[in-house]
């Protein structure tokens, strides 16, 4: 358990000493606030709407395929640890869950998931609207 | 920890009157101070280096007036330049995430060093997981780059973030998985342990065990800790040419100072973790120099990975988006996992 609290106390220094630090440069720096400095930098434009918007959901496809492999990984991690004390019901079982796993890798590849570039979406031909 | 505890109370003796938890909290303190240390200088030396590598690759010389001697103290006087910036904070953004995401960036890389292998004595936490909780903690970083990009409320940040999240979740997969071969060989997730079960002469290391299987393994995990780290040829997330900065784009400052030194400091904890896993951490190549302490060549494997990683930077181009993730899940993912039954398999045959 002790090991889990020196890296608590690793992890709580860290963000303490950034915060130290910080404050130490607000003693050194000069402030000399003008509305133009706190725009958002868009390549010297004035910035058009905001960042907060609908993105693009492929990334969300690319996390989920993430979480379950990762989540598969972690099983993997007990089975590589007492690997050589159990040897052949280990192979055999792990075998089998990695197969089941390419197979899944499989599925999502031949269904196009991990392809970064799609095809434009064929849209259904939509009815012209009426009149002007 | 044990043997820092007894450094301490051998120089201290009133010390040993103190509760255990106060120690070990005193000396987990001071542990982390160090180490806060090293990454400082690590990072000023690095980013010196790289501009040094950078330039002789290309023929130019590099920093050469501050300090003197082929301007060695460049970037102290940039440290220096960043220290005195003002703090701006975007008006549009989310002020209270903009503010934590360095901190969180940067924590967490400290909290990585907790299961580096110094030496036989010095780690700071022997944790029997090791290397699952440098894996899990350096994921952690992800949440402060997805924190950063969004509170900046910029589109290039928020590009930069989501390209940088996707990337680095992707190549966790065969991080992972080309660990796991590691551990199938060691039988421990410990980082000691893993060093330990390495002993002998450089042939008894990881990357030459069950050749050329392990050394496929290792130069998966190379290619895929670069993509980890954000760097060339995977460097998207802050693709300077398309997204200004990506996701650092809106800080400035000391704030911009965190992320920089964090990237640094990741550098050398992906390169670490190599040169323990896969290259005996703290054991010398040969037994005969084992008069030489193991911190010399913990640090000099994983400053020789360092350097290969510069070397790489300066050398390939960058790769687009649908490259790095063809890579990522059509190559590196299915050859791991192929590679995690040849091995067992092979170990199977030697039992």
């Amino acid at each position: 358990m002790t090991g889990f609290y020196i890296a608590l106390i690793f992890f709580v220094t860290g963000m303490f000493l950034v915060a130290v630090t910080l404050l130490f440069s607000r003693l050194l720096q000069t402030k000399k606030p003008s509305p133009d400095k706190y725009l958002t930098y868009e390549c010297g434009e004035l910035p058009q709407g905001g960042a907060w918007i609908r993105f693009n959901n492929r990334f969300y496809i690319i996390a989920l395929i993430f979480i379950i492999f990762d989540v598969e990984i972690v099983f993997m991690f007990p089975w590589a640890v007492v690997y050589g004390k159990i040897g052949l019901l280990a192979f055999v079982e792990m075998f089998i869950f990695i197969v089941v796993l390419l197979v899944g890798l499989a599925y999502v590849w031949a269904n196009g998931d991990l392809q970064w570039v799609k095809p434009r979406p064929k849209l259904e031909h939509l009815p012209k609207a009426k009149g002007k | 920890m044990e043997p820092i505890l007894k450094l301490f109370t051998d120089l201290l003796p009133g010390l040993s009157q103190l509760p255990y938890w106060l120690l070990a909290t005193l000396a987990a303190l001071i542990a982390a101070l160090v180490l806060f240390g090293f990454i400082a200088v690590f990072a000023l030396f690095a980013i010196w280096l790289e501009r040094k590598i950078s330039a002789h690759m290309q023929d130019r010389l590099g920093p050469m007036e501050v300090g003197g001697w082929h301007g060695w103290a460049q970037t102290i006087a940039d440290t220096l330049k960043l220290l005195m910036k003002e703090d701006i904070i975007p008006e549009k953004a989310d002020r209270i995430l903009f503010k934590l995401a360095p901190m969180i960036v940067f924590s967490v890389s400290i909290a990585s060093f907790v299961v580096l292998p110094w030496s036989r004595d010095f780690i700071p936490a022997d944790l029997n997981v090791g290397l699952l909780y440098i894996l899990s903690i350096s994921s952690l970083a992800v949440i402060g780059i997805l924190m950063g990009g969004w509170a900046s409320n910029n589109k290039w940040s928020l590009y930069g973030a989501m390209r940088s999240v996707a990337q680095i979740v992707s190549y966790e997969i065969p991080i992972s998985l080309s660990l796991i071969t590691v551990i199938l060989i060691t039988g421990t997730l410990s980082m000691q342990g893993i060093v330990q079960s390495q002993q002998g002469n450089f042939l008894s290391w990881n990357i030459f065990h069950y050749f050329p299987f392990m050394f496929v393994a290792f130069v998966i995990y190379f290619i895929a800790s670069l993509a980890e780290v954000n760097r060339t040829p995977f460097d998207l997330p802050e693709a300077e040419s398309e997204l200004v900065a990506g996701f650092h784009t809106e800080y400035s400052g000391m704030r911009f100072a965190f992320f920089f030194l964090a990237e640094y400091a990741n550098m050398f904890i992906v390169s670490a973790i190599a040169a323990t896993a896969f290259l005996g951490g703290w054991l010398p190549p040969f037994s005969f120099l084992d008069f030489i302490p193991g911190p010399f060549w913990f640090f000099g494997k994983a400053l020789f990975l360092v350097f290969v990683q510069m070397w790489l930077r300066w050398t390939l181009p960058r790769l687009r988006v649908d490259q790095l993730m063809y890579t990522s899940w059509k190559v590196l993912t299915p050859f791991s996992f192929v590679l995690i039954l040849i091995v067992s398999f092979w170990q199977l045959l030697t039992l």
